[in-house]
């Protein structure tokens, strides 16, 4: 099959900076590979869990996290690749419905950590069309810097779970390596949001 | 062969008080006959929120999802499910996640279906390859003092750990109803 989307245009790290602006508390993990590399470039954070495995798994995390954490926000920011390997969870997510949750995928078209094989998308595969017929409240495509704004605006907002699908340009990148001790990160994210309690649950 | 149980079994419903004694606020699975009336019992509880998973490898990913926004987990799933989980499994031991996990068994005592063999032989083996720890109950009397003992296990010592009941005691698949 030939190639059939268009070059994609918008930086990742100009669009992930965009999305994590004044993120205030929102709850943020990032599939591993280069997604989680541009949000630790936005701001290393505590309340980010970056991911450096479990692929397929990124969705699934933010549902646990949404489910657990209804009054907060959780933004899931992650690869056209990643994505892909966990479609089954788009239908999971559909049938919890989480108000508080948004499913962002950073669509490059290739596996950029892999030697820049072209994905699926790259051929046409249409996330956001999938995640809709999943039941997805809104699932949208976004080209343009304009829309990721708005798009920030609206993970911000109750009325998901939202997806959207942003076609980015598969430019390599230079590494901003979150901490890999995956305990640490995870302690410290319990922290900022549980406080003490992280440590004392039963 | 032995004809599947299908009453709610008396442990089904121990094994939904041992979660609501335990605090657990997510039970995700993937259907198996064994788990029926206890995934019943779990959709009816309105303390609970059961999540149905296309695949078991999500309910892996969920949990860590949820102990990071302070939630406990089980997850359910056939022997056939373990394959399924093995990579996600992964982040279990990494990042010292608890999870419980309660795997009913095919592939042994009286199978029907020569396919449900392998995965079911190498259940223990791949779940203790990926540091979980695992015990089995093959008495029904078992089944309830084990969850236990794996559900404490898991959050007291932040890791993962499994049960796996015994073809036996739930009884083998005919095909036949």
């Amino acid at each position: 099959m030939a190639a059939k989307s268009k070059s994609p245009a918008l930086d990742r790290r100009k669009v992930v900076t965009a999305l994590l602006a004044d993120r205030g508390d929102l709850l943020v993990v990032a599939g591993l590979g280069a997604p989680a590399w541009d949000a630790t470039a936005a701001g290393d954070h505590p309340l980010s869990f970056p991911l450096w495995g479990g692929m397929g798994g990124a969705a699934s995390i933010g549902l646990g996290l949404a489910l657990a954490q209804p009054k907060r926000r959780v933004l899931v920011l992650t690869g056209d690749g990643e994505m892909l390997m966990g479609l089954g969870s788009l239908a999971t997510i559909g049938v919890q419905r989480p108000r508080n949750l948004s499913v962002v995928v950073l669509d490059n078209e290739h596996y950029g950590e892999t030697g820049m094989q072209p994905s699926h998308t790259r051929f046409g595969t249409d996330l956001a069309g999938v995640a809709k017929a999943c039941g997805f409240v809104s699932a949208s495509k976004v080209t343009t810097l304009t829309e990721v704004v708005r798009l920030r605006g609206e993970i911000h907002k109750a009325g998901g779970p939202l997806f959207a699908q942003i076609k980015i340009s598969p430019d390599k990148l230079p590494l901003v390596l979150p901490p890999r001790d995956g305990t640490e990160l995870k302690n410290r994210f319990r922290e900022a949001l549980l406080g003490a309690q992280a440590h004392h649950q039963r | 062969m032995a004809k599947p149980k299908s009453a709610t079994p008396a442990w089904s419903v121990k094994l939904h008080h041992l979660f609501k004694q335990q605090g657990i606020r997510q039970v995700s699975f993937v259907p198996d006959a064994g788990h029926a009336s206890l995934i019943k019992l779990c959709e009816a509880d309105r303390d609970m929120r059961a999540v149905r998973l296309t695949t078991e490898e999500e309910g892996v990913a969920l949990a860590v999802g949820a102990w990071l926004g302070g939630e406990k987990s089980v997850l359910l799933m056939q022997s056939s499910g373990v394959g399924n989980c093995i990579n996600m499994l992964s982040m279990l031991s990494v990042c010292q996640v608890p999870l419980p996990m309660l795997v009913t068994m095919r592939g042994d005592w009286a199978e029907f279906n020569p396919w449900q063999v392998p995965m079911g032989r190498g259940s223990k083996g791949v779940l203790e390859e990926m540091g979980v720890l695992v015990n089995r109950a093959d008495r029904e009397e078992d089944i309830v003092p084990l969850a236990e003992g794996a559900l404490r296990l898991a959050y007291n010592t932040l890791r993962p750990t499994a049960l796996l009941i015994g073809q036996r005691l739930l009884g083998a698949k005919t095909f036949k109803d």
